[in-house]
C-alpha cells in the first residue's frame, strides 16, 4: 500500500539547531518519524508527515522545537468557528486514535 | 457498575491493590463492541488508581494507561502473563491519544496520580511506562522534576508491548510509527454510519416528501417513485463518504480529505447514473452530480479527526478552498432539483 501523506508544505513545526542536544528525545515521541538524530543533532528529515501534534515540543526540554500545535479535524475547526473559538473537539472515542 | 474484570487483590506496602484479569470477558468484549460503535461511548470508564496484573512485585514494571475502558482492556489484555502493574489516569474516559491532545492524559495528571497511588511505596525502582502517543500530554522531564519517576515512552501500540519488554525496553522504528491501516480504518465505519444517520433521515424525509411537487400540484405517486429514487440515492452518497472513502483511502487520487471524497461521491454517482437512480432530466442528473460530490467530500472531510495523520495547518487550509466549493456546488444541485421537479 502506498503510504498515506497528508497535504506538503503546511506545518508549523519549527528546529532550532543552536539549542538542540541531540538527546534523542523528539525521535522518540514522533509518531510519524519526522526527525532522526544524525552526529548528534536532531534533524527533520520528513517535515511533510509532521500532523502537528505537539508531542516533539513539549518533550524537547532545551526548547529546541517549535509548532503550532492543534487537531487536525475539520469538525472541530467548525465547531470552532461556530462557537468563536479555538477549535475544539468533544466527540473522542476510538482506542489509540485520535479523535475528533 | 459490573467490575468484574477485577479478580482479587495482592497486599502492598501503600495497602491492598486490586488485580485485574487479562482475560476479556464476554461482557468486556460486548462493551468494548458497543463502544467501536458509538452506543454509549461516554461513561465506559474504569476508575482512576492503580491496579496489579499477575502476581507483580516492587521490581515489577508500571504502565499507564487512561481511564478509557478500551484503552484499558487493550492493555490488560495484551499484557497477559505478564506480572506488572497499571496506573489508570483520570482522563475523563477518553482514549490516550485524545486525552493527551487535550491534556487531560498530562504531565500534572501523571504526577498527581503518582502521589495519590503511593507508587513510590509500591515499586522500588522508579520508571512509568507511558504509551507514546501521551506524549502529546506528557513532558517527561517534567515529570521526573516533579515526581521522582522518569518516564519511558512505550510502543504506540499495546500489542507491541511484550516484543518491546523482551527487547530490555526497546522499541523499533515500526512500533513508534502511526499508520492508518484497512484494519483501523474499517473499525471507523460503523460508529461513523450510526453518528450520521440523524443527519441522514431528516434530509431523506425531506427529499421523499418534496419529491411529489410537480407543476400540477402534489402527486403522491411521485413521491414514491421519485422519492424512493431519491432516498437510495442519499444512502448511495452517505456510504461514499462514510464507508466506500475510509475504506478505498490510499487510493482515491489527492492528498486532501474534500478531494478524495470528491472522487469516492463520483464514484458513487456514476453507480447511480448506471442503475436509473439519476433519473432522466438533464436537470435532474446535474442536480445528482453535484449533489453527490459536494456532500462525500464534507463527509470525508470530516474523517479527517479520526484519521491518523492529518495536521491542524492543513485541514485550515484544504477547508479554506473545499467548503465554499462544497455548500455552492450543494446549493446549486438542490436548486436544480427542486427545478427538475416542474419541467
Ligand atoms: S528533543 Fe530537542 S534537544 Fe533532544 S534531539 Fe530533539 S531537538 Fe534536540
Ligand atoms: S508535532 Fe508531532 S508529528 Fe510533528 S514532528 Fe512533532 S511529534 Fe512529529
Amino acid at each position: 500500500m502506498s503510504e498515506l501523506k497528508y497535504l506538503k508544505g503546511v506545518t508549523t513545526l519549527k528546529l532550532n539547531e543552536d539549542k538542540c542536544t541531540g538527546c534523542g528525545m523528539c525521535e522518540i515521541v514522533c509518531p510519524h518519524a519526522v526527525f532522526e538524530i544524525t552526529n548528534g543533532q536532531a534533524e527533520i528529515t520528513d517535515r511533510d508527515a509532521c500532523m502537528e501534534c505537539g508531542a516533539c515540543a513539549l518533550n524537547c526540554e532545551f526548547g529546541a522545537i517549535e509548532v503550532e500545535s492543534g487537531v487536525g479535524c475539520a469538525e472541530a475547526v467548525i465547531v470552532g468557528a461556530v462557537r468563536g473559538t479555538d477549535p475544539t473537539c468533544d466527540c473522542c472515542g476510538e482506542p489509540e486514535k485520535p479523535c475528533c | 457498575m459490573d467490575k468484574e474484570y477485577i479478580t482479587g487483590s495482592v497486599a502492598t506496602k501503600a495497602g491492598e491493590v486490586p488485580v485485574v484479569s487479562t482475560v476479556l470477558s464476554r461482557a468486556d468484549k460486548w462493551g468494548d463492541l458497543k463502544a467501536i460503535c458509538a452506543i454509549r461511548r461516554m461513561d465506559y470508564t474504569v476508575d482512576p488508581g492503580l491496579y496489579a496484573v499477575g502476581n507483580p512485585n516492587e521490581d515489577s514494571p508500571v504502565f499507564a494507561s487512561a481511564n478509557y475502558k478500551l484503552s484499558f482492556d487493550a492493555l490488560r489484555r495484551e499484557i497477559d502473563g505478564i506480572d506488572a502493574w497499571t496506573i489508570v489516569l483520570d482522563t475523563n474516559g477518553i482514549n490516550v491519544w485524545c486525552a493527551a491532545g487535550k491534556g487531560t492524559f498530562g504531565t500534572q495528571e501523571v504526577v498527581n496520580r503518582i502521589e495519590r497511588t503511593n507508587l513510590k511505596d509500591v515499586v522500588s525502582h522508579r520508571k512509568i511506562i507511558v504509551p507514546q502517543l501521551g506524549a502529546t500530554g506528557v513532558a517527561a522531564h517534567e515529570v521526573r522534576k516533579s515526581s521522582g519517576f522518569s518516564v519511558v515512552f512505550g510502543p504506540v501500540r499495546a500489542s507491541d508491548i511484550p516484543p518491546y519488554l523482551k527487547a530490555g525496553m526497546v522499541a523499533t522504528r515500526e512500533m513508534r510509527r502511526v499508520r492508518f491501516p484497512l484494519r483501523d480504518r474499517a473499525r471507523l465505519i460503523p460508529g461513523e454510519i450510526l453518528q450520521g444517520l440523524k443527519y441522514l433521515l431528516p434530509v431523506m424525509g425531506l427529499f421523499v416528501i418534496l419529491a411529489g411537487l410537480h407543476r400540477g400540484g402534489y402527486s403522491s405517486q411521485l413521491t414514491l417513485r421519485v422519492g424512493s429514487r431519491s432516498a437510495i440515492n442519499l444512502i448511495l452518497v452517505y456510504l461514499a463518504g462514510l464507508a466506500l472513502a475510509p475504506a478505498l483511502l490510499p487510493w482515491l487520487p489527492g492528498r486532501s480529505f474534500s478531494f478524495k471524497g470528491m472522487v469516492s461521491g463520483a464514484i458513487m454517482f456514476l453507480v447511480s447514473l448506471l442503475a436509473g437512480l439519476a433519473g432522466q432530466s438533464p436537470f435532474e442528473i446535474v442536480a445528482w452530480a453535484l449533489m453527490f460530490t459536494s456532500i462525500s467530500s464534507f463527509c470525508v472531510m470530516n474523517l479527517t479527526g479520526a484519521s491518523t495523520y492529518t495536521s491542524l495547518s492543513g485541514v485550515k487550509k484544504e477547508m479554506s478552498v473545499a467548503v465554499p466549493l462544497q455548500i455552492a456546488a450543494a446549493a446549486v444541485g438542490l436548486t436544480l432539483w427542486i427545478i427538475a421537479r416542474f419541467v
